[in-house]
């Protein structure tokens, strides 16, 4: 059923290719502006703070990898969610005998997005090629790991504003902040002063999204932080299943 | 049309208290200046970078601050959903053109932006002092105005955005897009001098600038006064451009428009 739900989703993207023109030819002059700050900042500076070029660009590619599946996938399902809610077709998925969670989260994707990821796997070869030298398998299976349990952070966090914003009301635009919070994930944490770090890591865990997976495929990632990454993304996951489980049983129709 | 102004602003005033923890989350949606800040004073502060000191970087930053929330607009967000839902339907039989009503409905907005405002303009002279400020009283006097001209520019480029949903049916990421441009641009993220030599002089000829870079260095930069006429004079010209703009495109979306929804 989620798998039809899937291609319906899949199917019906298909049909609107101008989209997807677009989206393709800006997507390659996207991804070189979003690298011009980086370029300006390390232009100047060798090494700050223990990143250099080539590691605060491992962070950089793993932000936008997150930025394809966020606006391939996540972004568009959840903007969907949101108009349903208001226009109170939403209860046509609540009547549906499956769990409304997995319904909502695939209701919209844009498979052509897949395209986008080369940019960021670029990004990531170029960086160890500036380095001289490849990540470790096990870097390297652990860079992967860590990228899934990133992916997974911002998957919760995004359905958890959405059921945020649907349960206190007249928040349709809480889902742009996310956004807007999500941008500070293409800088290491270690770039930030003090206070803002502890922000970034606990508050809003924007390192457990990028700068994490990159230490881990730098391989200078201590066991302590990978534990922490890993039970740090489970409990936002299960506090935004809660979140989601709480706002579905307020939920008083819109329609009629 | 002059008459409907009062009733208009009225309105818009209504609907902004009204949805105000929504204008809050917009407030707080424009934290990359502080992001962007934080990054730059900590890069700085031990020497200047690229001809900035730290002090230059927090006036910078709040200044854009300042000018990005009077002259933000989420008409193309309202646009959009309009559009999206049908209810655009509603609007299309009031004898007032949509681009004036939204004009008017932002427009009643920027009191409760210019709250906000003023907090900031109070920390930016506490924490830079008066030092970093332009001296001249003229060039004081013309920074209000270009920040309304940046407001129209604006909205009108907003407006623009919002229509383009009567021609295709996401316009999600035309709107990703266009900030990202926007940041880079306007001098949102950094100052453009710093900017790669190519691409600062692209933005010279880019809308963007006139939108945000142009007030902020009003704002934190002594120029002569034949040096503000100009950048107000680019404004003027930049106005007339993006109202055209975006009038044009609505006129000929409008057209494909059949009220779909409910």
């Amino acid at each position: 059923m989620f798998r039809v739900q899937l291609r319906i989703s899949i199917a019906s993207a298909l049909a609107y290719r101008a989209n997807f023109v677009l989206e393709g030819l800006f997507s390659i002059a996207y991804s070189g502006l979003t690298l011009l700050p980086l370029i300006v900042v390390y232009g100047a500076h060798r090494s700050f703070n223990g990143w250099d070029f080539s590691s605060a660009l491992v962070v950089m590619a793993y932000f936008t990898a997150l930025q394809v599946i966020l606006g391939g996938v996540v972004s568009p399902s959840m903007l969907d969610l949101v108009e349903r809610v208001r226009n109170g077709s939403f209860d046509y998925v609540l009547l549906k005998p499956l769990d409304p969670q997995a319904m909502v989260s695939a209701s919209r994707c844009r498979p052509w997005s897949i395209v986008d990821m080369l940019s960021p796997i670029a990004m990531a070869v170029y960086a160890f090629a500036h380095r001289g030298y490849p990540p470790s398998l096990g870097d390297l299976a652990l860079g992967i790991a860590l990228f899934m349990t990133g992916a997974l952070t911002m998957y919760s966090l995004w359905i958890a504003g959405a059921a945020l914003a649907f349960w206190v009301g007249r928040l349709d635009n809480l889902l742009y902040l996310l956004g807007a919070v999500f941008d500070t994930a293409k800088w290491p944490v270690a770039v930030f002063p003090g206070a803002w770090r502890i922000v970034f890591t606990f508050v809003i865990p924007v390192a457990m999204m990028t700068t994490f997976p990159a230490m881990a495929l730098l391989g200078s990632l201590q066991p302590r932080q990978i534990v922490g990454s890993v039970a740090g993304s489970v409990a936002i996951f299960v506090a935004s299943r809660l979140v989601w489980r709480a706002a579905i049983r307020s939920y008083t129709s819109a329609s009629s | 049309m002059v008459r409907t102004l009062p009733m208009l602003l009225r309105v818009g005033m209504s609907e902004t208290v009204a949805y105000r923890v929504e204008f809050l989350v917009w407030v707080l949606t424009a934290t990359q200046p502080l992001v962007m800040m934080s990054l730059m004073t900590f890069i700085a502060r031990e020497q200047s970078f690229d001809g900035h000191s730290a002090p230059d970087f927090v006036a910078y930053y709040l200044a854009t601050l300042i000018v990005r929330h009077l002259t933000g607009s989420w008409v193309s967000w309202r646009l959009t959903q309009e559009i999206r839902m049908g209810t655009l339907a509603m609007r299309l039989l009031r004898p007032i053109h949509p681009f004036y009503a939204h004009l008017a409905s932002q427009l009643a907005a920027i009191p409760l932006r210019a709250v906000i405002a003023v907090v900031l303009a109070a920390i930016l002279l506490m924490t830079s002092g008066a030092a970093t400020l332009p001296h001249d009283a003229v060039q004081l006097a013309l920074a209000p105005m270009s920040i309304m001209l940046a407001w129209l520019i604006s909205f009108s480029v907003y407006f623009t955005i919002g229509s383009l949903a009567l021609f295709l049916t996401e316009t999600v990421a035309i709107g990703t897009i266009y900030f990202s441009l926007f940041s880079l641009f306007s001098g949102y993220l950094m100052p453009l001098d710093m900017l790669p030599y190519p691409i600062e002089t692209l933005a010279g000829w880019l809308p963007f600038k006139f939108m945000l870079a142009v007030p902020v260095t009003i704002l934190t930069q002594d120029l002569s006064t034949t040096a503000c006429v100009h950048l107000l004079g680019g404004q003027v010209v930049w106005v007339v451009i993006t109202t055209a703009l975006a009038l044009w495109t609505w006129s000929h979306g409008i057209k494909r428009f059949e009220a779909v929804g409910n």
